[in-house]
């Protein structure tokens, strides 16, 4: 949604240009003195933009462009300096470490097990929400509460909820007469954990999105196919699901991306652990860069994991550009 | 409507038509009914792990053992405990400072580039603009390792400004902005602009108050974002003393052992904020997210 909008005002940019060719041509005293008024106004337009623009280059720009050089260089933490041209060393170690491709595996793992029931969940709370006539509030603050807070708030709630023997779920599991996993110990079951908690936690943006969506579907289609005697299923199917398609493609995009920045709940509930086995990407570039200290690789490391989340954007973008005519 | 356009639909007569409205809005009363109770509990799911918090967070520590809802000895000994070891209030404090500050400049900053985005012809205007554009592209996540040598060559490091300045320049607040200013009547200004009002007093008394929806949007986001930041903070904030409520959090996680209801009143006194800032702007928040897609 964002991205279009934002290419539609590009667009303006051009318009803007020939409207003010034609004020400099304009022969009126009104139009001469609309274009002292209304062209060239790069003193204030500088004063507007400095603030920002200055924090932008010194935070933003900067650093990604000092991180790109950063990755060419063997650059330490401890000693100031980029330290030694390393060419593409640094790209090759991290290419060629398993360290690396097991972090981004648990990565894509952790994406994979997350992005399906977080758009399929929310997609269908959003609908059952839809149709319940009240308290529209209630379930907006029970699934949209957990998104507002902080990641180490609902790792606390979680471990707890996890607590080998004296955790809610694991008296629910034993009290329904099954084993009771080892939550957050087991190296294959852990992910598992990690990505239930995550639903639960982010589930309310997703479902926010998907009411907004709603809203857009015309009630006439509903009125009339009621006429038509379709029934609320048939409804769903054919009315609200597929008019719900962009909506649908922006959850999914910036699902997928969220995941793939997922640190927070690995680093506080589980360090990475059992035996590394859920390490993220970023989780990886924290270890190499502030626990090694070697920067350089860090760097070169956040660069590849850069160039992954902007393949994915891209791919949306094409995607979604294709779409769109038909739409 | 060509999604209409199904095979077993067919024109129908007046009679009949009444006749299937009656039947669908029954079936549809009985369905909608139906989805009410599903949601419910999926709610009540949903809000257990908070309840359950809460619910430890009020029992002294030896009864967390107990696997029942019921409190047979409800105490506020544990908020008491960490109100009085002071850690948590330090980071209030520290959060407070860094979110409000965070936001306030990103509101600022963003809205006066944005005025100029929207309103003012100059050169490299485009050229601004994607530079700001790319901005949105680029996840802070991967600036770490740079901002983390950045930020120490200059000293900063372990300080307050360390967390704020990177926090202040958020491209899409830009585009925010400059999005609902496009929609503001052009005419506004130009008619304050024969009476011989700047572009500051334009930008101030009408512009600005005109956009109170995207401010209030802004600042709320802004603020959540800066408060739930964990990755960062974590970087540049060693010192106990200035650790943000996330930051504490996380380090000190563990640290209480098995006195589980310290744990949860830990966590409780950390939510309490931003459950405050949703209660009272829910709406707000919703729309935000609703109209912009804005993600943290």
């Amino acid at each position: 949604m964002a991205s279009t909008e934002v290419t539609g005002q590009a667009g303006t940019v051009a318009p803007a240009r020939t409207e003010s060719h034609t004020t400099r041509s304009g022969r009126s005293p009104s139009g001469a003195e609309r274009e002292r008024r209304w062209s060239g106004h790069g003193k204030p337009a500088l004063l507007f933009l400095a603030p920002f623009l200055l924090l932008y280059l010194l935070f933003i720009i900067g650093p990604a462009i000092y991180g790109l050089v950063m990755s060419f260089f063997h650059t330490s933490m401890v000693n100031p300096g980029l330290g030694e041209f390393a060419g593409f060393g640094n790209y090759a170690e991290v290419l060629s470490s398993s360290d690396f491709w097991a972090s981004l595996w648990h990565t894509i793992w952790f994406t994979i097990l997350t992005t399906p029931p977080l758009i399929v969940l929310a997609l269908v709370f959003a609908l059952l929400a839809e149709r319940a006539r009240r308290g529209r509030w209630f379930f907006r603050l029970a699934f949209f509460l957990p998104y507002i807070l902080p990641s180490a708030v609902v790792a606390l709630i979680w471990i707890w909820m996890y607590t080998p023997e004296l955790g809610l779920l694991s008296r629910a599991v034993t009290s329904l007469g099954f084993a009771e996993p080892d939550w957050l110990g087991d190296p294959d079951f852990a992910m598992v954990s990690l990505a239930v908690t995550t639903v639960w936690w982010t589930l309310g943006f997703n479902f926010v999105l998907y009411l907004a969506g709603l809203q857009e579907v015309p009630r006439e289609l509903y009125e009339a196919s009621a006429i038509d005697g379709a029934g609320p299923w048939q409804q769903i199917r054919l009315i609200t699901v597929p008019l719900l398609a962009r909506t649908t493609s922006l959850v999914v995009v910036l699902q997928i991306i969220a995941s793939l920045k997922v640190f927070d709940q690995m680093y506080i509930m589980t360090q990475g652990g059992p035996n590394f086995a859920t390490r993220s990407v970023l989780q990886y570039i924290f270890d190499i860069g502030f626990t090694d200290f070697r920067s350089g690789a860090a760097a070169a490391a956040s660069t590849l994991f850069f160039i992954v989340v902007l393949a994915v954007s891209a791919f949306w973008l094409v995607m979604t550009r294709r779409q769109e005519p038909e739409l | 409507m060509a999604i209409l356009a199904n095979k077993d639909v067919q024109p129908l007569t007046a009679a009949q038509a009444r006749h299937h409205a009656a039947t669908a809005d029954r079936r549809t009363r009985l369905f909608n009914r139906c989805c009410t109770g599903v949601l419910i509990a999926f709610a009540l799911l949903w809000l257990v792990p908070l309840a359950w918090a809460l619910d430890t967070s009020l029992k002294p520590n030896g009864e967390t053992v107990n696997p029942t809802w019921v409190i047979e000895n409800p105490t506020l000994a544990s908020f008491q405990t960490l109100l009085a070891q002071g850690d948590i209030i330090n980071w209030y404090a520290a959060s407070f400072i860094i979110s409000a500050l965070s936001a306030a400049g990103t509101v600022v900053t963003a809205s006066l580039a944005a005025y100029a985005l929207s309103r003012m012809r100059f050169r490299y205007r485009w050229l601004t603009f994607w530079i700001i554009l790319m901005g949105i592209m680029v996840p802070r996540q991967v600036l770490v390792v740079p901002q983390f040598q950045e930020l120490g060559s200059i000293n900063l490091l372990n300080t307050y400004w360390a967390v704020i300045l990177p926090a202040i320049p958020i491209a899409i607040a830009v585009f925010v902005f400059k999005q609902f200013f496009d929609g503001i009547p052009k005419e506004l200004d130009e008619a304050a602009r024969i009476d011989g009002a700047g572009f500051f007093h334009i930008y101030r008394r009408i512009v600005l108050p005109l956009a109170r929806p995207a401010v209030s949007a802004v600042t709320i986001f802004s603020f959540v974002w800066a408060w739930n930041d964990l990755l960062w903070p974590l970087i540049a904030l060693s010192n106990p003393e200035i650790m943000t409520i996330p930051v504490g959090l996380a380090t000190v996680q563990g640290t209480y052992g098995i006195r589980y209801a310290d744990t949860m009143a830990s966590a409780i006194l950390g939510a309490l904020p931003l459950v405050l800032v949703f209660l009272l702007f829910q709406r707000r928040i919703v729309e935000g997210i609703a109209g912009t897609g804005l993600k943290g």
